[in-house]
């Protein structure tokens, strides 16, 4: 039997002939240099649909929630569906930068610091649906448990109340996490920086940070430990918020796979959304050496198994309803595929069940424009899935004679074009101004970052050359 | 029986409708073809419906609808048809052309489903069934399946899910009384909508007009549900008048974020208005879908606007609460009748009791109802007519499987056909 086994290196993660500096250089280029046209084009049409989304939201609260095409069946339409959705897209951050962490996977480095960005952004307009989706909403404040002249409490076994804590405590630990991995980062920039307004901003950002060990020391305990703070919020967060189905006794609602299911699909939207945002940005700011195809490849494995996930749920929503015997779960599921919204339900399958197969081919994987479009399809789907979760389940449920049909109206649909504009605005500002990839993060899975196993002159990572010197204690 | 609101329409069978080329209206099907009818030379142009168990080749359509000038209730409903109505043919013509204008009409229809969908939610037996079963209307018979709970309940030691309507004797009963409680006999019922329209005018429930209906935001505290069942040209028409069920285990409050709806001491399940704060989730939680959100601030619109809005002012109900815009509301049990009722007999007895004499406090759907289908009244009193009716055999709980423990339940309806004319 041969043994001829023969060393096969990891792809390099960082591609193209870079040093330490200049990777520095090419992510601290942007935030430094002059504002690019193409920019405060960008900018500008997020401003316009952040406005359009201020108005329509005024007008919702001068007018009533009437606006919208919700009716009595469905009571819940595109304001729930997109808080799920924003919020479900977020996951990926989140499991990028804490669990990949966790588990030590380098290539991480490449997304984490972007993907984060996404997360807060996407959760912030996520945090908006619920707020807004109220009748009175100047008394919003009732769900908080604060001391109040009525001496009462909210209702702590309303699923609603436990989204409230769990949509605000993950935007908190996703706000820190983001916040300490870019002090290092801040640092760079305040010592690159040219100009005086610069340098004093990113001074106070970088926290008095020198580089020194005991910063280090501090730096990467404090990470660590807000990764595993982090690292339960990427399950807990989609759960509850599939509570507010699951909890519910509506057919097609009152299921107990929902948090498995809902998570995975937060994380195969996440992702999806990652990979488009990523593909665009890569290309005009010229990170492409980073942002990689074997980064894209691996981004797409992550996809490819959340949405087999995903599809596997459907099957086995589809098996209970027929095991369990329970007529209104059947009727919801006959209704799924031949009720009124059946043109929602193979959108859905088409999206999320078809698409994700494409990605067992390698080649796919590997094709930029190809993955581009599967990640629109991804997220198209994950909208629809929420689609038929909220209002068709509620639309057709235990008495035919409150069957309905939900229509959106344009405020509906102004509202949720309305949110990308809250989304952009603040991601293109992240872009301008912070460093869109952990450039610390970056550097130490370089070749390089290994001083004993370097070879300046291959830049590659080499096995030892010479055993460890083993110093005798008694000769010295 | 159309289930329609604000407009009339010209009613003919599934047939009649085919060879017309007409579409029946149905669920996200709003918009229905218009017929242009001509008789003697006078053409009326009329939507058309296709009602289940209409006699073929006639069409049938009601006269009394649009009038002009006479306020805001009446403007743009329904089409003038008194034109086709020549004093030779009072009732009836006979010499009538139709033709399918291809114009489409929305019609407000508050029903858009006409099949139970084999779910037994309407329970009902000819006399003989009924004779050869008496326990027909239980879930086990109707399902013929045992109740999800009772083998659970076996091993409690109890016959079935714990009830309140079990314990009328014993121990466990609620110490506070009274309990109100409320019967419907499906077999008196006759399906006429007067509960709907005596609750609309005693708990103050606006008119939002029919662009709001046609949006599926209907504001009727207890509506009468219809079905057809059996062939689509001979079916059988059953109706059933939902309110809330005041659950006692009801969904709506455990999902409530801000307790704006709970349960009273005497069993009913309330809302708060002043607390509510509009997310819906009750309304989405309660499985008979009874709950009504005020979308807009309908109250404000219909008190204010108008012709006249004063006379409207003055008609509504000094003792019940009009409600705001985005708040949540849905039957009370005649909330107020009740508690007038208790303090009245608190102050007979001077502070004694509370409990009012059976019959003293009717709903106003009871009081309204002509075939007198519905008991409400105090379950904690034996002799009461509500317990009574409660141990009848024909009684039963609507959607009982799901263990929301409904304080209003059902008497099934019995049919007698004559087979000669079956």
């Amino acid at each position: 039997m041969s043994t001829d086994y023969k060393y096969v290196p990891e792809p390099a993660l960082v591609k193209g002939d870079h040093t330490f500096g200049s990777i520095t250089d090419i992510i601290a280029k942007t935030p430094l240099s002059p504002t690019p046209k193409l920019w405060y084009l960008a900018f500008g049409i997020s401003n316009l649909l952040l406005i359009t989304l201020l108005g329509a939201v005024g007008y919702l609260i001068w007018e009533g929630i009437g606006i919208w095409g919700l009716n009595n069946p469905a009571g819940w339409g595109w304001a729930i569906i997109n808080f799920v959705w924003w919020v479900g897209i977020g996951h990926a951050g989140t499991l990028i930068s804490a669990i990949l962490f966790l588990f030590r996977q380098g290539w991480r480095t490449a997304i984490n610091r972007f993907a984060e960005a996404m997360t807060i952004f996407a959760v912030m307009c996520a945090g908006f649906f619920p707020a807004i989706h109220v009748g009175p909403i100047w008394v919003i404040y009732w769900v908080f448990p604060v001391p109040n002249s009525m001496a009462i409490w909210p209702n702590f076994s309303s699923p609603l109340l436990w989204d409230v804590f769990a949509v605000s405590t993950y935007f908190t630990v996703s706000l820190l996490f983001w916040y300490v991995g870019l002090v290092p980062d801040f640092a760079t920039l305040r010592d690159k920086a040219k100009s005086k307004v610069a340098k004093i901003s990113y001074g106070i950002a970088a926290l008095g940070w020198t580089g020194s060990f005991r910063n280090w020391w501090n730096y990467e305990k404090a990470y660590m430990i807000l990764a595993g703070l982090a690292t339960p919020l990427v399950l807990s967060v989609h759960t509850i918020v599939s509570f507010d189905f699951a909890v519910s006794m509506i057919p097609g609602w009152h299921s107990t796979i929902f948090p498995p299911y809902f998570v995975a699909g937060a994380i195969y939207s996440g992702f999806a959304m990652v990979l488009t945002l990523m593909i665009i940005a890569r290309k005009i700011y010229g990170l492409e050496d980073i942002m990689n195809i074997d980064i894209r490849e691996k981004m797409n494995l992550v996809m490819m198994v959340t949405g087999n996930l995903v599809a596997f749920a459907y099957l086995c929503e589809g098996f209970i309803a027929w095991y369990s015997g329970y007529i209104y779960e059947q009727g919801i599921f006959w209704l799924y595929a031949t009720g009124p919204y059946a043109w929602g339900f193979y959108i859905l399958m088409f999206c999320n069940v078809v698409t994700p197969q494409f990605l067992w081919s390698r080649k796919i994987r590997r094709n930029v424009a190809l993955t581009f479009v599967i990640s629109i399809i991804v997220n198209i789907g994950m909208w629809f899935e929420r689609f038929m979760i909220a209002v068709a389940s509620l639309a057709t449920d235990f008495m035919p004679s409150n069957w309905d049909y939900f229509s959106p109206t344009f405020w509906d649909i102004i509202t949720y074009i309305g949110t990308f504009g809250l989304f952009f605005t603040f991601f293109l500002l992240f872009l301008r101004y912070l460093p869109m990839v952990a450039i610390a993060e970056v550097k130490g899975v370089m070749p390089q970052a290994d001083p004993h196993n370097y070879d300046d002159e291959t830049k590659e990572f080499v096995k030892p050359k010479a055993e460890p010197a083993v110093v005798d204690q008694q000769t010295v | 029986m159309t289930k329609i609101t604000w407009d009339n329409v010209a009613l003919m069978s599934k047939n009649t409708a085919d060879r017309l080329g007409v579409e029946a209206a149905g669920l996200g099907v709003a918009n229905v073809d218009v017929l242009a009818i001509t008789v003697n030379g006078t053409t009326v142009e009329i939507p058309a419906w296709v009602q289940p168990g209409h006699a073929d080749d006639s069409i049938t359509i009601t006269v009394g609808y649009g009038r002009e000038g006479v306020g805001k209730v009446a403007n743009g409903t329904g089409v003038d048809t008194y034109p086709l109505r020549s004093t030779s043919a009072m009732l009836y013509a006979t010499d009538v052309q139709v033709e399918n204008t291809g114009k489409k009409y929305e019609i407000a229809c508050t029903q858009d489903h006409n099949s139970m969908e084999g779910r037994s939610l309407l329970r009902h037996a000819t006399l003989q069934e009924y004779r050869d079963n008496p326990d027909f209307s239980t879930y086990d018979s109707a399902y013929n399946a045992e109740l999800p709970g009772e083998a659970y309940a076996g091993e409690q030691g109890q016959d079935r899910p714990l009830s309140i309507f079990d314990a009328i004797d014993e121990a466990d009963y609620p110490d506070y009384e009274p309990q109100w409680g409320m019967t419907i006999d499906l077999n008196s019922c006759i399906g006429c909508g007067t509960c709907t329209i005596a609750c609309q005018a005693e708990n103050n429930i606006p008119v939002i007009g029919k662009r709001e209906v046609s949006n599926g935001r209907e504001m009727h505290w207890i509506r009468t549900d219809r079905y057809f069942e059996g062939d689509v040209d001979d079916p059988k028409a059953l109706h059933q008048p939902v309110p809330c069920m005041h659950c006692e285990l009801a969904p709506c409050e455990q999902v409530c974020p801000v307790a704006a709806t709970t349960h009273s001491d005497d069993g009913m399940n309330q809302m708060t208005y002043n607390r509510c704060i509009g997310t819906r989730y009750c309304a989405n939680n309660c499985p008979y879908k009874v709950r009504r959100f005020n979308f807009f601030n309908y109250t404000k619109e219909f008190l204010t606007t108008g012709s006249d809005p004063e006379v409207v002012q003055m008609a509504m109900n000094p003792e019940v609460t009009v409600r705001f815009r985005g708040v949540m509301e849905k039957c009370t049990f005649c909330v107020q009748r009740v508690n007038r009722a208790k303090i009245n007999k608190k102050i007979e007895t001077d502070g004694e009791s509370l409990k009012p004499d059976d019959g003293s406090v009717e709903t106003a759907c009871q009081q309204a109802c002509p075939a007198d289908a519905i008991y409400f009244g105090d379950l904690t009193d034996p002799d009461s007519k509500v317990t009574q009716t409660k141990k009848n055999n024909r009684n039963y709980l609507l959607l009982e499987e799901l263990n929301t423990r409904p304080r209003t339940s059902y008497l099934a309806k019995l049919r007698n056909p004559n087979p000669k004319l079956a």
